[in-house]
């Protein structure tokens, strides 16, 4: 009777190894006489920090915020564990936008609880400590910190939270190298069997090190998806050096 | 020790590298803990999926072994640690030997500057 109980009951989505946390089918979105994404289809899977890499205008900004259900596409589909974007996956992606995106009156005080409200998963203690490491203290707004710190706290914000898949639009551009060592540090003491980390950016050779793929997009085209040491290994370059090749203006 | 990569080859492969220096040179002795994959991520700012791939390179060469719940040691074989230092010290060999030829001297040239060398400095 049990048996027949657990049979009839709806069978729970398959997380395993080989189950994708982001499918993109076809994907393309039209702004007013542009075209931003064309027919892109990838597919991503768990446990992996993924480089989304593209010279200025390649559409990195706007795949981000269609996964992110910022925008809709114009055609194609995209599912996040399964789903559809919308309310259930925003509870799974946690997005760092490519700019400042929080209330600058705040205090990061405020802003912790802020992001207590809002997401269920935000690890309100390992924040703190990441804050406390850096002598962020909790009455300093965020209106009165340098770009830098500001950058750090967006992304230790983004990065408390135990989501299934990260969003990171540019985190590391517009910061100094130490900066920018501490952010990828952070993207690297946080790395989950279970999530998978996009990271956007242009500045491919600081942080080639730190991934297990790239994606290469040139005028919303999706000209490559590979592994870094694959890479390494059949071009005798590094990521950073193809790109410079492939990209060439 | 720092951690240093070239360009021209894969992460994985200098990773296994510089861990076979840093236990050739006792910095992991024998016998003794390896640190876990993320410590070494961590600490070579590296993705932790290349790392753990250079960690069972080792294991499968036979210069660490886990145990189940206690984690990563390095062998506690000496033989085996002078093999790898043998073949890490062929490589160096080959490749100075290389630059020589490059550069026009024989063998027995080389040896005898070495030679030399050696008797300069003492």
């Amino acid at each position: 009777m049990n048996e027949q109980l657990e049979q009839t009951a709806p069978i729970p989505q398959v997380q395993g190894e080989h189950a994708p946390i982001l499918v993109c089918e076809h994907l393309s979105k039209f702004y007013p006489q542009c075209l931003a994404l064309n027919d892109l289809s990838l597919s991503l899977q768990p446990g992996r920090i993924v480089g989304l890499l593209g010279p200025n205008g390649s559409g990195k900004t706007t795949l981000i915020k269609l996964i992110n259900g910022l925008l809709t596409p114009t055609s194609g589909q995209i599912t996040i564990s399964g789903m559809k974007p919308g309310p259930q996956t925003k509870a799974i992606v946690s997005y760092l936008p490519d700019r400042n995106s929080l209330p600058e009156w705040m205090t990061t005080e405020e802003l912790l609880h802020f992001f207590a409200d809002f997401y269920a998963d935000f690890d309100i203690g390992k924040a703190r400590e990441m804050l406390q490491h850096l002598h962020i203290t909790e009455k300093m707004r965020l209106k009165t910190m340098s770009k830098g710190t500001k950058e750090k706290v967006q992304l230790i914000l983004t990065m408390s939270r135990a989501a299934k898949l990260y969003l990171l639009d540019e985190p590391i551009g517009g910061v100094d190298p130490a900066a920018r060592d501490y952010i990828l540090e952070t993207i690297i003491s946080n790395y989950s069997k279970d999530a998978c980390v996009i990271i956007s950016t242009h500045l491919i050779a600081d942080i080639e090190k730190i991934l297990d793929e790239v994606l290469f997009l040139n005028s919303g085209v999706l000209v490559m998806q590979s592994s870094v040491d694959d890479i390494r290994e059949k071009e005798g370059k590094s990521v950073d050096a193809l790109f410079r090749e492939v990209f060439r203006c | 020790m720092v951690w240093k990569f070239t360009e021209d080859r894969p992460i994985y492969t200098q990773l296994v590298e510089q861990l076979q220096l840093r236990i050739a040179m006792g910095q992991y002795p024998p016998g003794g803990k390896f640190p876990s994959v993320r410590e070494l991520a961590s600490e070579a700012a590296v993705n932790p999926n290349t790392m753990q791939r250079a960690l069972t390179q080792l294991e499968s060469s036979g210069l660490l072994y886990s145990e189940r719940t206690a984690g990563r040691f390095v062998t506690k074989e000496a033989d085996r640690i002078m093999q790898m230092k043998k073949e890490m010290a062929q490589h160096l060999m080959t490749e100075f030997l290389r630059g020589m030829k490059e550069l026009g001297f024989t063998k027995e040239q080389t040896i005898r500057l070495l030679q030399q060398m050696e008797e300069e400095s003492i």
